[in-house]
This record gives structure tokens, sequence and C-alpha cells, in this order.
């Protein structure tokens, strides 16, 4: 590992101080930072531990009746806050989708939203990367497998974005709060994750200091379906997330993201409108899950991702139809799938 | 730099040699605690899992420079003298383990189930909470069926 200097700032002011350094990157959990020092495919010179900055803690409610997601909040707490259980359940389920228990005691919010690709070539420097350094093309082009991106993608790149956490904070129109030392601003989440055609997205010297979900969120009617490979520990295949708000039998506000397809939460405004002032049931369903997959080719020897996402979306809608609240959410995708079968899309 | 924490109950200060050191690193090479077992090195297998403030963590990924001030606690600090912990007495009346290498991750990861309440003795929340802990041998039904054990005691 390349030798690197440490720090642990105490207030914000300083630790924006010290991300001016080029070198100098902001470090949470390190479950996803360190790993990839670890292989060499990141190099910092400065670690920022922001772990001990006032105001980047634990959940709670914003002036404006938002719920804020503090970005150095570990994945197990955000899991467990009776506010995200209360209020968005969605999130914790997606939280515990991912990774395993370990991992969630040490990953923060932010360190979820800004992971590096699972691309194999990302992590072997070895490899020409595109993502990892501009210069070197992608050695994915010529080795496409089963787990790259069927939306989005160019030549540049085919990875997909990994979270868990961000395709439910994509569903729920979630925005990020960003720091620098010229002042405070606000992103929508996409911005984050750009697709490979639009270049970097945290300018250099930024800090994210939370996740901002919308007031009345559509957490409530709202549900998280992954599909992976084995039941626990394992990235998405597939997943989708979906939140329905309805009012006299007809949708009326809706968000739906996919995981596992794309460079980012893969949302589409077409498949949301198409769903606005529909009766939820499988046509409404179908119809927006297949506008949500428009477009979609394999990059690899990943076509199956491509009805996959569509019946996962379908699953995911179909789901989310039914209320829920203030239940302590586990894995759900392994333990309370429904026993009927999702609506056939061919 | 000087770190001061608490590993096993005692107080430590630790003169730093660099701030590449792993926690796993600083345990096995520099405090002669190996109970903790370096597996992959990458988070996944979870065999170097120990306690950092009651939580379970992986100890590869776990820079010791963050540690100021924590409490840590290892395989080596969970029995009392001679006493088993009732974790470890379950996995030797289940034989829940052939080589034993991921055994000090196994039952540390348990230990924290304990605390963190969510299982209960249901083998099929066992066998996801405990995902991150691998086991080549195959020792997992003797695993899940120690871990099972104590849990349904603690009710």
């Amino acid at each position: 590992m390349k030798p690197f200097d440490y720090h642990r700032p105490e207030t914000l002011q300083a630790a924006l101080e010290l991300l001016t350094d080029p070198g100098a990157t902001a470090y949470g959990g390190g479950t996803n930072l360190l790993d990839m020092m670890k292989c060499g495919a990141a190099l910092p010179g400065t670690l920022v531990d922001v772990t001990a900055l006032p105001g980047l803690q634990g959940v709670s409610r914003a002036a404006d009746g938002r719920l804020r997601l503090g970005a150095a909040l570990r994945n197990s707490d955000l899991a467990r806050d009776p506010l995200i259980l209360a209020e968005a359940p969605l999130l914790s389920e997606a939280v515990l989708s991912g990774a395993s228990g370990q991992i969630r005691n040490m990953a923060t919010t932010a360190g979820n939203l800004l992971q590096a690709p699972r691309c194999p070539h990302y992590a072997l420097p070895e490899s020409p990367c595109a993502r990892r350094d501009d210069r070197t093309g992608c050695a994915a082009r010529d080795h496409a497998g089963r787990d790259h991106a069927v939306l989005g993608w160019d030549d540049s790149c085919r990875a997909v974005h990994p979270s868990d956490l961000c395709v439910g904070l994509a569903a729920l129109g979630a925005t990020v709060e960003i720091a620098t030392l010229a002042g405070r601003s606000e992103q929508p989440l996409a911005a984050l994750h750009p697709l490979p055609s639009a270049g970097r997205a945290l300018e250099p010297g930024a800090l994210i200091t939370a996740v901002l979900i919308p007031a009345a969120s559509l957490g409530l009617r709202a549900r998280y379906v992954k599909v992976r490979e084995r039941t626990s520990f394992a990235f998405a295949l597939v997943s989708a997330a979906a939140g329905l708000e309805i009012a006299d039998g007809r949708i009326t506000r809706a968000g739906l993201a996919l995981g596992g397809v794309a460079a980012t939460p893969w949302r589409r405004a077409e498949a949301e409108a198409a769903l606005i002032g529909a009766a939820p049931g499988p046509e409404t369903f179908a119809r927006a899950a297949a506008l949500l997959l428009q477009g979609a080719s394999p990059s690899g020897e990943n076509g199956f991702k491509i009805a996959l996402a569509e019946r996962v979306a379908i699953r995911a809608l179909s789901e989310a139809v039914t209320p829920r609240a203030g239940q302590a959410a586990w894995p759900g995708s392994v333990f309370d799938a429904p026993k009927e079968d999702t609506p056939d899309v061919a | 730099m000087t770190l001061r924490l608490i590993i096993n109950g005692q107080a430590q200060e630790i003169a730093l040699p660099d701030s590449r050191l792993t926690l796993l690193d600083l345990l096995r090479d520099h405090l002669q605690l190996t109970g903790a077992k370096k597996g992959c090195d990458r988070g996944q297998c979870g065999a170097c899992t120990v306690l950092v403030n009651g939580r379970r963590v992986t100890g590869c990924l776990t820079l010791a420079a963050t540690l100021e001030g924590a409490e840590v606690l290892t395989i080596e600090g969970l029995s009392s003298g001679a006493d088993l912990h009732p974790m470890q007495q379950a996995f030797l009346d289940h034989d829940a383990l052939q080589c034993g290498f991921c055994t000090p991750g196994q039952i540390m990861s348990a230990v924290a189930l304990m605390a963190e309440g969510e299982t209960g003795a249901d083998p099929d929340r066992v066998r996801e909470a405990l995902s991150g802990n691998l086991c080549r041998c195959g020792a997992h039904p003797g695993i899940v069926a120690a871990v099972c054990s104590v849990l349904g005691e603690q009710g």
C-alpha cells in the first residue's frame, strides 16, 4: 500500500481545508476505500477521516421536515433507526440486503454513495480502466461477463453502480448535501453517479455531509427487491426499488429505480409518469417496467438482465402496494418473498 | 503517533509505526494476539472478526489509526480464566469446526449477534446474520446449531 498521512479533524472547516490537497480523500468506514488502496486501485496521499465531524452523524429531522441521513452514519445504524423504520423502511431493507453484518457496522452513508465499481478490471491496476485512470481504455470491452450494464453504457465503461442503498434513495427522490469551503449546496442523487458519457461527479475538495429524503416520502408503500447469485453477501444481479402513493384507487405519485443495470440507479421519468393516474395492477406495472427498460442492450453475456430487470421491477411495484411502517426490516428478498408468482412479461 | 486504546480490558499505549497498519496486523504482528486470522485480508471471509466498542468488524479493513480511545475485544479476551464463554462452549458441544481457522471469527461474530438481538434462535436468520463468516471446511450446520443453542437460551 502506498504510504499516506492520516487525519481525523473535529471541525468541518478543518476537514475541508485538508481536502483542498488534490491527493486527499475523505475516509469513512474504509470498507471499500481501504480495499481499493490495498490492491493499488486507489492511491490517496492523505486520508481525511470524517467520522468525528459533528453534523455528519445520525438520522434527524431537518427544519423543512425532510429526513436527514448523516454522511458518516454507519449502515447498521441507518437500518435500525426508528425514524427510518417508521417512514422509509425501504431503506432499511435495501441496506440489510447488502454486504455482511461486519461490513454494515463499518460502512457509512456517503461511502456507500461513492463506492468503487466492482468490475474486476477496476480493482486490477494492470488492467486498462477509464474509470480508474482516464488514459487507459477499458479491459471489460473485450471481457465483459454477466455482471455489467444493460442501460446507459458505452465503450468507455460498462460497470454498474453496486449499491443497494442508492437504488432505494433514488426511488424516494433523495438529494445530497455537499460542503465546500465556499459553502453548502444540494444536488440530486443522480448527479453523483453520472453515466460514462458524462464525466466526473463530485468536484475536487467537496465533501458529502448528508443525504436528504423528501418529506411525505413514498417510503410507506415501498419495497426493495434484490436478485443475486446466492442468498446473502452478494451484489445484485438486478434489483428494484418502488415507492407509490395511492389515493382513491389511483396512483398519485411514484418512484421507481433499478440496481445492477447501469452506472447509476436507473430511473426514467416516462416510466414514473406512466404510473401516475393509473390504477395499481399488473397491466399498469408491466407498462411502466417496459418503459423503464426501453433501449436496454447487452454489454456482454448479460442479455438475461433485461427480462429479469423488467420482472423484478414489476414485483417491486406489486409488493409496494401494501403499506408498511414501523416494521423491523430484515433482508426481504430472502425471507418475505410472497408465494404467488410475478406476472410474466414475455 | 501514539495510539491509546483498550484491548481485552487492558489499557494500551502503542507507538503506531505506520498509518497503514490495520487492526488485524496490530493484533497479530505487534501484540502477539494471533486468534484473529488473516484469511482474505479484504473483508470477505470474516476470519479476522473482532469487536470494536461492542460491534463486530473486520480487523483487516480497520485502520489502527482510527481506533483512538476504542475498546477492542478479541477471542483471547472472551473467556474468564478457565471458564469458557457460553459461545465457545457451544462450539465445542456442537463440534462446530474442523480445521478451526475461521473459528475465532465465527465465535466473535456470534457473540455480537447476542447483543444485536435480531435473529433469535431462527436458523434462517442466524445463517443470514453470519454470512460474513465463511467456513471452507463446511462446518456451517454445526456452527448454526451452536449459535442457535446459545441464542435460544438467551431467550
